[in-house]
């Protein structure tokens, strides 16, 4: 997991364009920025059209490509709203690279497993690119609209299998039922990486942990400063004998799945 | 153009800090901001023992400002001196460490040990945060509490003792002249306001801790009007804080009485805010031929 250096830029929006139903995809020009993020990382945005609403939202980061950057994200409230309504041209302030992304597997080191709920997926997306292995990577979504970049991924020569709870596309049910399937066929050496809702991550982390394989989950909490000072958004992970709260924003997003505490006991 | 002011002992090379809890232990801005253009560097509260803090949720947006129970999560004062201090006292500009306890004697406890340690610019008592249970609050809004921690730090320590005055009193003179009389050097004004917010779509309060402290432009009308109550009360100098946005809104403290002010959750939007704030005083000192800065505090003109 590498950490790496910040910056804190005006930017300009080269587009801004619906993808699906309400998901936007937002490519930035940032040369700076750029070439120092790492798979797993994210940006801190602040939509400047909001004028009472005044922290910054945070969005993990999808592709990266000569000087720019894109993120993919649902409009879910009036942060996201604001950023969906904003033009190619007009400028917005970003820090970032931020937090502490997942390990880019080696050459000739395990097969990579991913697993993503919703837009999770294009969280892995630089973590599939950059991954000298190429892997499998299971996607679920609500209906077929949620599934979104698979195009991208099976443009990079990985496997996707796609799951909808409404059967509407790809396999009917929830995104670990494949993923077992997958882990029974008992291959060796293999990792498994997460990205989606809380209630995914734990299922998919007591997956790993019944076959004894890594996991490396990007964890979702609520943030606000982005770069470790606020602490709102603490994850309970195992410390010594006991536990400790450790920032998503700077010790993760991403978290070894052994370390991470499901329930607290107060 | 004289930018500088003195805090008790403290000298600071201009009137802007940050607030304690909004710029963690200084380290994590400095990828951002050049720390040694501030006038000093303000730390989140420390205890004796490391906290481990609230459950999430923690924060929460709400109209021009945000919700918070941290609940000084922190990592106790050994774990801050291992962790946090190796950098601090590397910087040009002093450190003001924000301290508390749940016992007065741990107050003075802490003071010693940060006294011990040397090079430290001053402490602040925090005896006014809203979010946790024992300690905190309950020394801020009782005279006699509030003389008995100060008096017990006083004794403890040579260095600046800054107390950190609750914004939840009906009156916050006697409060600010009872910190006065027990040997404080300087107040800071104000901390956050008791508050809460529910989600209505799960009837859910929005913090884990149910209620928190309001910061942020929301509050700088009172926050301005509580340091022009406690500047009339005493004759200490005061660190205005609550809400300041930019240069107008700093210097709208200085003019209500604040010899100093702090830079609080501005930083979670907008790191560079301490930095345009101090920049923006100096433009207008010198649109307004003001040679020293320590011609605005007080210098607010109410006619009789």
């Amino acid at each position: 997991m590498v950490k790496t250096q910040m910056l804190e830029q005006t930017v300009q929006i080269v587009s801004n364009e619906r993808d699906t139903d309400s998901y936007f995809r937002l490519v930035l020009r940032a040369p700076q920025i750029a070439p120092l993020i790492q798979p797993g990382q994210f940006a801190h945005v602040r939509v400047t059209p909001l004028k009472d609403a005044l922290l910054r939202r945070p969005f993990s980061i999808f592709q990266v490509a000569d000087g720019t950057f894109s993120i993919l994200y649902k409009t879910v409230g009036k942060g996201t709203d604001a950023l969906s309504r904003m033009r190619a041209g007009e400028k917005i302030s970003v820090i970032g690279p931020l937090g502490r992304g997942f390990t880019v597997p080696k050459a000739g080191g395990e097969t990579p497993l991913l697993v993503a709920g919703g837009y999770g997926m294009a969280a892995m997306y630089l973590l599939a690119q950059r991954s000298p292995q190429k892997g499998i990577v299971f996607v679920g979504g609500r209906k077929r609209v949620d599934i979104l970049c698979e195009k991208e991924f099976a443009a990079l020569g990985w496997d996707v299998r796609v799951t909808t709870e409404d059967g509407s596309h790809g396999e009917k049910g929830l995104v670990t039922q494949p993923f077992i399937t997958e882990l029974r066929r008992k291959m060796t050496r293999r990792k498994v990486f997460a990205c989606g809702p809380t209630p995914m991550l734990k299922a998919v982390g007591k997956i790993a942990e019944d076959f004894n394989l890594p996991a490396e989950l990007s964890m979702d909490e609520h943030m606000c400063c982005g770069v470790g000072t606020c602490l709102t958004c603490v994850i309970p992970v195992k410390a010594g004998d006991g536990w400790e709260y450790q920032r998503a924003c700077t010790e993760g997003p991403v978290f070894d799945s052994r370390g991470v505490i499901w329930e607290v006991t107060k | 153009m004289n930018l500088s002011v003195q805090i008790g002992k403290l000298r600071m090379q201009n009137p802007v800090t940050v607030a304690s809890g909004t710029f963690g232990y200084g380290a994590e801005y400095a990828p951002l901001i050049d720390l040694n253009q501030l006038g000093a560097v303000t730390v989140k509260g420390i205890r004796l023992e490391p906290v481990r803090g609230n459950p999430t949720p923690r924060t929460a947006e709400v109209t021009s400002g945000m919700l918070n129970a941290i609940g000084l999560q922190g990592p106790g004062v050994d774990g801050f001196i291992e962790k946090y201090w190796p950098f601090l006292k590397e910087l040009r500009v002093p450190t003001i460490i924000n301290i508390w306890g749940t016992t007065v004697e741990e107050y003075a406890e802490v003071a010693r040990q940060f006294d011990a340690l040397g090079g430290v610019g001053a402490l602040e008592l925090n005896v006014s945060c809203p979010n946790i249970k024992e300690g905190g609050a309950q020394f801020g809004t009782d005279c006699k509490l509030l003389a008995q921690v100060v008096a017990a730090c006083r004794q403890a320590t040579t260095l600046p003792l800054i107390t950190k005055m609750s914004p939840n009193v009906p009156n916050i003179a006697p409060l600010a002249k009872a910190a006065e009389d027990a040997g404080s050097d300087a107040l800071a004004v104000t901390n956050s306001f008791p508050a809460m917010a529910i989600d209505i779509q799960t009837r859910k309060p929005k913090l884990a801790n149910i209620t928190g402290g309001l910061t942020g432009p929301a509050i700088k009308p009172i926050a301005i009007k509580l340091v022009w109550e406690a500047a009339k009360a005493v004759k200490i100098p005061i660190i205005g804080m609550g809400g300041i946005q930019n240069a107008d809104d700093a210097i709208e403290f200085l003019m209500a009485g604040a010899t100093a002010v702090a830079v609080g959750t501005a930083n979670f939007y907008e790191p560079q805010t301490p930095l345009q704030v101090i920049a923006g005083i100096r433009e207008f000192m010198e649109r307004k031929k003001i040679s020293d800065v320590r011609e605005i505090t007080g210098s607010i003109r109410v006619e009789k």
